[in-house]
């Protein structure tokens, strides 16, 4: 099963890749994720190593995940190594100055489960859809914060200035 | 049956069949009930199976979780709360009260928890009453890694390294009345304490409620086990009475009945480390006051959260 969502940010690509690329950020605007630990020694890019969980209906599920393709500031992928079978990736895209289309995917199942599986994924997908909505809802916020921050305090720094 | 042949060192089930059927002396001109219980009691030797914990199948229990999930969610509306108090690797004694007859739908819910959020790898076994696990259509209990109840199995799981799910309340607690649902009744079993005890293991208490909510649980009608004699020769202690789908009138619950959709929810308790908390040589029933009564008060916290029964 295929989900996925997107948002047009008012920020730079570079600013909105700071966000999702760093680890401690993640379960700040992750809608539903309740575990994004990282497992290997680089904490992020290509080969990096989360152990992942996000809450669907009952259960908390998801698993380990590796990073398989990092293409700064553009692209980023995963994939499970054990787990639920996933593959994720978010994927960014300049849409004018200032303006990033930012998209979500999420691609999951459980191989060999046959009827009930694909029951399973298709009674999920509102939900797994719902959060990555809200995930994303919640990043533009928090990168719109950021940079509104960032401007204010160099006002500040120049208006300060001699 | 592949997997199953007559086991006389694989629990004390086979033990007291060996004891009643071998060793007695014979029945008094039996009647029709006890001659029918005694027929059962032959069939159930020759199905107990052997305790192989390599019969737990990782990948099975992986293709099975979507069907799982789909029970849990749906059905019984589960939500599994404090999985992060498990120690995340070792081997680890959990100790749930048990609920909602031989359905036991809080079983089902807590597999499906821990097996989404450890994954299928970590080794995890149950133990469950000899009776069930011989139970035609229920070898499938086997691939979860669920082994017939006895001291060595349990040992034997430990050992390996595993999490091991027990309850010490057994029959006698998941056939409790509906309306003593929300206690916890162990019947002063304590054998978990000394299997902890004896391989250093800490005890995660799993407090479950909502499951005796899922048929009208009338009576575990012990005296008529006594009076059929199945406490003798199946150490049935039980032979619960209760009004459940699709049988209205159901007694012995063999079949098992379609659990009314109660929403069940499940606590994990922070680890107990037994010589930490207790000393070097824990007393056993101060071990297991503190067990029960901890549990206990989470239950009864849990159950002030439902407002209506079934719906939670």
């Amino acid at each position: 099963m295929r989900v996925g969502a997107q948002i047009d940010v008012a920020a730079p690509p570079e600013l909105v890749w700071a966000f999702v690329t760093d680890p401690a950020k993640t379960l700040h605007f992750m809608s539903g994720v309740t575990r994004w630990e990282v497992v290997s020694a680089p904490d992020r890019g290509l080969g990096a190593r989360y152990r992942t969980l996000m809450r669907v209906g009952s259960a908390e599920v998801g698993g380990l995940v590796e990073t398989v393709e990092y293409d700064e500031p553009r692209d980023i992928a995963w994939t499970s190594v054990t787990g639920l079978d996933q593959r994720g990736r978010w994927r960014l895209r300049p849409t004018g100055p200032n303006r990033t289309r930012v998209e979500l995917r999420l691609s999951y199942g459980v191989a060999g489960a046959g009827i009930t599986g694909w029951l399973a994924e298709h009674v999920a997908a509102p939900t797994v859809r719902g959060n990555l909505r809200r995930s994303l809802m919640e990043l533009r916020r928090q990168v719109e914060h950021e940079q509104a921050r960032a401007r204010a305090a160099a006002r500040r720094a120049a208006a300060a200035r001699p | 049956m592949p997997g199953t042949r007559t086991a006389a060192h694989n629990g004390h089930l086979a033990e007291a069949l060996d004891d009643a059927l071998g060793s007695a002396e014979p029945l008094r001109s039996p009647g029709l009930a006890e001659r029918l219980v005694q027929a059962v009691a032959g069939q159930v030797r020759g199905r107990v199976p052997v305790a192989d914990l390599d019969e737990r199948d990782p990948d099975w229990i992986r293709e099975s979780l979507p069907g799982l999930w789909l029970a849990s969610s749906l059905w019984f509306r589960g939500e599994v709360r404090g999985l992060g108090n498990i120690p995340e690797e070792g081997p680890v004694l959990l100790v749930g009260n048990h609920s909602g007859g031989n359905m036991t739908p809080d079983t089902g819910v807590f597999i499906l928890a821990f097996s989404t959020y450890f994954g299928v790898e970590r080794r995890f076994h149950q133990l469950a009453h000899n009776l069930v696990l011989s139970m035609p259509g229920l070898g499938f209990l086997r691939k979860w890694g669920t082994v017939a109840a006895s001291p060595e199995n349990a040992e034997q799981a430990l050992r390996s390294g595993a999490a091991l799910l027990v309850y010490p309340g057994g029959d006698h607690e998941v056939h409790r009345p509906s309306w003593e649902g929300n206690t916890v009744n162990f019947a002063g079993r304590q054998g978990f304490i000394r299997l902890a005890l004896e391989h250093d293991v800490p005890i995660v208490p799993v407090v479950a409620v909502g499951g005796q909510e899922t048929a009208l649980f009338l009576s575990r009608g012990e005296g008529l086990s006594k009076l059929l004699g199945l406490d003798r020769l199946l150490r049935l202690k039980v032979l619960p009475i209760s009004i459940a789908i699709p049988w209205g009138l159901n007694i012995g619950d063999m079949l098992g009945h379609v659990p009314l959709p109660a929403k069940i929810t499940i606590e994990v308790l922070p680890a107990i480390h037994l010589r930490d908390q207790f000393g070097a040589q824990p007393d056993v029933d101060e071990v297991y006051d503190h067990v029960t009564q901890t549990m206990q008060e989470t239950l009864d916290a849990l159950a002030s959260e439902r407002r209506l029964p079934i719906l939670g």
